[in-house]
């Protein structure tokens, strides 16, 4: 595979002719992504796949028209027909053929120390099968093991009529266990992913007996919950998982492209308080090895720290080229896509809340009453009105300052805005979870992150009266 | 023959001695305009075409197969993917169910699911759509404040399935989409509605209907609150019953069951809904949008009846899940595209109407809470448990008479609890994207989650 993926001066020509009409701005991003995957179903090894895809995106902007094609023929032919499709929302003028000028080339090397591609198919085998051998050491109540493992090597190009050409070589791991207990009160499922912007070096056999015994854990335990309560409950959410709370609750009303639509509560509160002044929120791209980590984004920007809210205060959003073009600003590094066939768009990297100085456990002990969250699922927002949702996979009643009853699995749903005000403690015990984010019918990789927090009152919805 | 069915054909050539091989490819054109303040905002144009294959070696211990695939048909990414699949295939455990599909004997109907029209419409009416769908919902009501997009999109997408167990099958089907979401506003907070319509053309497409739609979910929402928390009958619009059918389709895939992952298993027979629900599985009916002739593993689709007068009837299968099973395939394999294997699934759900309205339903319900959007859907519904609590947004219902908008609430009950309380079921049967078609249904038993 030729490093470049394509020639420097045929992406400076193909530009040139997505520029012919008219354009403002034109951008070539060329992608190159081999993928493999394979599970371990009730001890069978299945599904061992391997996938290549490669191929090249191009967008032209004029005004406030973008016009996109994408092509996986990557010959001189192929782009200069994708960037002619792409300029025919150009109409109106154009003088013709552009000379577009590339910098160097800005090329980022993965960080992966031990590439997925060297790696033994039979010692990927052999560590499924260790996760299983954990997960069912765990009881006879675990009914059901499924270990999954993934890896993809991205490695991209993009260059725009700016004059930037900038690369990156992306190598991302995964690895996730999902079990099923089964006892008198039918079946319950515990879940536990490892994944990371690393190579096989974030597997040791230590970490996947770990998730899964945490996932068998989490499955037989659930077999003794009942339901959840309904209603509004203080809500102590343990470290980690919990970032996904911030994730839903105002990162992606944080976006620029929701702000500049004035589709989001957040649009013109910069400067103002948001949130619990123990509130310091921050989307950082450059946190290595995390699951949303990036050198560049898929605009070619390089990844930063960018603080969105400050002890509480709202300081910025998350911009991409386009939203920040407008702005007259620079964009913040959250340019993203989820592969050559999608435009780019504002999108989170790794999110989370800065930690606090309080310590877990006291945090649960001065709880008389609530609900101990030690597991999120996932979530979904509407940044127009601020509703989210976010479901816990793991959870507990906290009675007289202590964790008791195992709850079934619920969602809790919360208004960002009102939410954020009812942080009233955060600890200093700090992990990150990654995460798939979706938006708009794609998918990226993200990470979200946070230390053992209390809410005042989130509500709660289970099914118990 | 197809020209896909042709080139399936040929990569079959490459297969050796003692191995079988299955190969699906596909092609799609895509076009999506995005139309904002009066403009094209987005238009993307877009080709693709790829592959997957499977091989699969017979063993002592049973069959193994290994996957690839490549977003590609060049001959240098076939050479590559059967190198691939063979290389995996010798990593899987030998497995005496695992095998390819054969036909079985069931003709294939004749459906008429593609449209010229798609590829004749030109792509200025196309971007017209998009704008005029805008306008309608910018100025159909004072109170719309803002449309962060409207969308058209439309695609042309063809399929064939070729193998060394005698598979030929090659289908095509085109679609056409409007969705808008308005966000609306009165002095007071911002409330959001979407509307749609789809169609296998662009000439399919209600605009109207959908901008009307959009108006007046996002305008009867101003002024919503929060409620306390009560016990209710909850009645599902079209829309947000059709997503429920989803979940429960899920259930009842014949892979879930076999993999111990289904409430439903064991349970053929058995009484596990009201007696006025009766579900199934029909890609025949070429009213359902994601209709086929037919399924991933190119055996012929067909009518599956799984849950009559409330009793569990059956499930659907692929041909490994229901090898495992003891069964035959129900025709009812999908696939996640090129890079997905075949796995069992609805594709086509419907659930049988009922002989009354919606009107009807809320007189019946009387109090009660109306659904009309849920949100949280994959972090909220277990499929294995049964565990159900999803966010919604909708109006109470008092007196049999829609009354006040209310946000922020979750209602949760479990799926195995819903479907024996099921109250009413609508006659306004309502086709729509996705697996499932949906129609008004109450539902009792509903904790609301509110204050």
């Amino acid at each position: 595979m030729n490093s470049t993926l394509v020639e420097q001066d045929v992406l400076a020509r193909t530009l040139g002719e997505a520029m012919a009409r008219g354009g403002e701005f034109a951008e070539v991003f060329v992608e190159d992504r081999t993928t493999s995957s394979a599970m371990l179903d009730q001890r069978r090894v299945e599904q061992l796949s391997s996938g290549h895809e490669r191929g090249a995106g191009i967008r032209v902007v004029v005004g406030d028209t973008t016009g996109f094609a994408h092509t996986a023929d990557l010959t001189e032919g192929g782009l200069v027909a994708a960037a002619r499709a792409a300029a025919a929302v150009a109409r109106d003028g154009g003088g013709g053929v552009r000379e577009i000028a590339l910098g160097p080339l800005r090329d980022h090397p993965s960080r992966a120390t031990i590439p997925p591609g060297d790696v033994d198919k039979a010692r990927k085998i052999e560590l499924m099968n260790h996760a299983d051998d954990a997960a069912r050491s765990e009881g006879s109540s675990i009914t059901q093991v499924q270990v999954a493992l993934g890896d993809s090597t991205r490695h991209f190009v993009v260059a725009n009529s700016d004059g930037l050409v900038a690369g990156d070589h992306q190598v991302r791991t995964r690895f996730n266990v999902s079990c099923i207990a089964t006892g008198d009160t039918g079946m319950q499922t515990g879940y536990r992913p490892i994944a990371g912007t690393r190579g096989f070096e974030l597997l040791s056999a230590e970490a996947v007996a770990d998730a899964a015994r945490g996932a068998a854990r989490q499955a037989i335990t659930k077999l003794d919950a009942r339901p959840a309560p309904s209603g509004d409950l203080p809500v102590v959410l343990a470290g980690g998982s919990g970032g996904i709370l911030f994730h839903e609750a105002c990162g992606h009303g944080l976006e620029a492209d929701a702000i500049m639509k004035q589709a989001s509560v957040y649009a013109g509160k910069v400067g103002q308080l948001v949130a619990s002044p123990l509130v310091t929120l921050v989307d950082d791209g450059t946190v290595e090895g995390e699951w949303g980590y990036l050198a560049i984004d898929d605009e070619g920007r390089p990844g930063a720290r960018n603080v969105l809210i400050e002890n509480g205060v709202l300081t910025d959003y998350m911009w991409d080229y386009l939203r920040s073009r407008k702005e007259g600003r620079v964009s913040s590094g959250n340019g993203r896509r989820q592969s050559y066939q999608h435009l780019p768009m504002v999108r989170m990297t790794n999110t989370y809340l800065l930690a606090g100085d309080a310590d877990a456990d006291e945090i649960v002990a001065q709880t008389p009453y609530g609900v101990y969250v030690a597991q999120l699922g996932g979530g979904q927002v509407n940044t127009a009105t601020g509703d989210f949702v976010f479901g816990m996979t793991a959870a507990f009643m906290i009675e007289d300052g202590k964790i008791t009853a195992p709850l079934r699995d619920c969602n809790l749903i919360g208004n960002g805005p009102d939410v954020l005000q009812r942080v009233d403690a955060v600890a200093s015990d700090f992990s990150m979870m990654p995460g798939t984010c979706g938006k708009n019918g794609q998918s990226v990789p993200v990470g979200t992150g946070q230390a053992t927090m209390r809410l005042t009152g989130v509500t709660i919805g289970g099914a118990a009266a | 023959m197809s020209q896909l069915l042709e080139q399936a054909e040929r990569i079959l050539e490459s297969a050796h001695g003692g191995e079988e091989i299955e190969v699906y490819v596909a092609r799609g054109v895509d076009t999506e305009v995005q139309s904002y303040q009066g403009e094209v905002e987005e238009l993307t144009t877009a080709t693709s075409n790829g592959f997957g294959i499977r091989i699969l070696n017979d063993g002592a211990g049973g069959a193994r197969v290994g996957t690839a695939w490549a977003g590609s048909l060049d001959d240098e990414a076939i050479v590559t993917a059967l190198r691939e699949a063979r290389d995996n295939a010798t990593f899987a455990t030998e497995d005496e169910f695992v095998a390819f599909a054969r036909p079985d004997g069931v003709a294939a109907v004749s459906l008429t699911l593609t449209d010229d029209a798609v590829a004749n419409t030109s792509l200025e009416e196309k971007i017209a759509m998009a704008i005029e769908l805008e306008r309608l919902v910018r100025g159909g009501d004072p109170r719309i404040r803002q449309v962060e997009s409207a969308n058209y999109s439309d695609y042309v997408a063809e399929a064939a399935i070729a193998s060394t167990t005698g598979i030929r099958a090659s289908y095509a089907r085109t679609g056409a989409y409007v969705s808008v979401e308005a966000i609306a506003n009165d002095g007071g907070d911002d409330q959001t509605g979407w509307g749609l319509s789809a169609g296998r053309a662009p000439g399919d497409l209600d605009i109207e209907k959908a901008a009307t739609d959009a108006i007046r979910r996002a305008t009867r929402m101003l002024g919503a609150v929060k409620p306390k928390s009560f016990k209710c009958t909850a009645v599902f619009d079209p829309r947000t019953a059709a997503t429920l059918f989803s979940i429960i389709g899920g259930a009842l895939s014949g892979e879930a069951v076999v993999r111990g992952r289904s409430f439903f298993a064991h349970r053929v027979g058995e009484m596990v809904a009201a007696p006025s629900f009766t579900l199934l599985d029909d890609p025949t009916d070429p009213r359902h949008f994601s209709a086929s002739v037919y399924d991933a593993e190119g055996l012929a689709c067909r009518r599956n009846v799984l849950i009559e007068k409330g009793e569990l009837k059956a499930f659907v299968y692929d041909t490994v899940s229901a090898r495992r099973a003891g069964t035959a395939s129900t025709g009812s394999a999908v696939r996640g595209g090129i890079a997905g294997s075949p796995s069992a699934g609805c594709r086509a759900l419907q659930l049988a109407p009922g002989d009354i309205d919606q009107a009807e339903i809320f007189r019946r319900v009387g109090n009660g809470v109306f659904v009309e959007s849920l949100f949280g859907v994959h972090s909220g519904v277990n499929p294995v448990s049964g565990d159900f609590s999803v966010g919604v947004t909708g109006l109470m219902i008092r007196d049999g008479q829609l009354a006040e908008p209310v946000r922020e609430i979750t209602v949760a009950s479990t799926l195995q609890r819903m479907l024996l309380d099921v109250a009413h079921v609508g006659s306004d049967l309502e086709w729509l994207p996705g697996s499932a078609a949906g129609q008004t249904v109450a539902i009792d038993n509903i904790a609301v989650s509110g204050v």
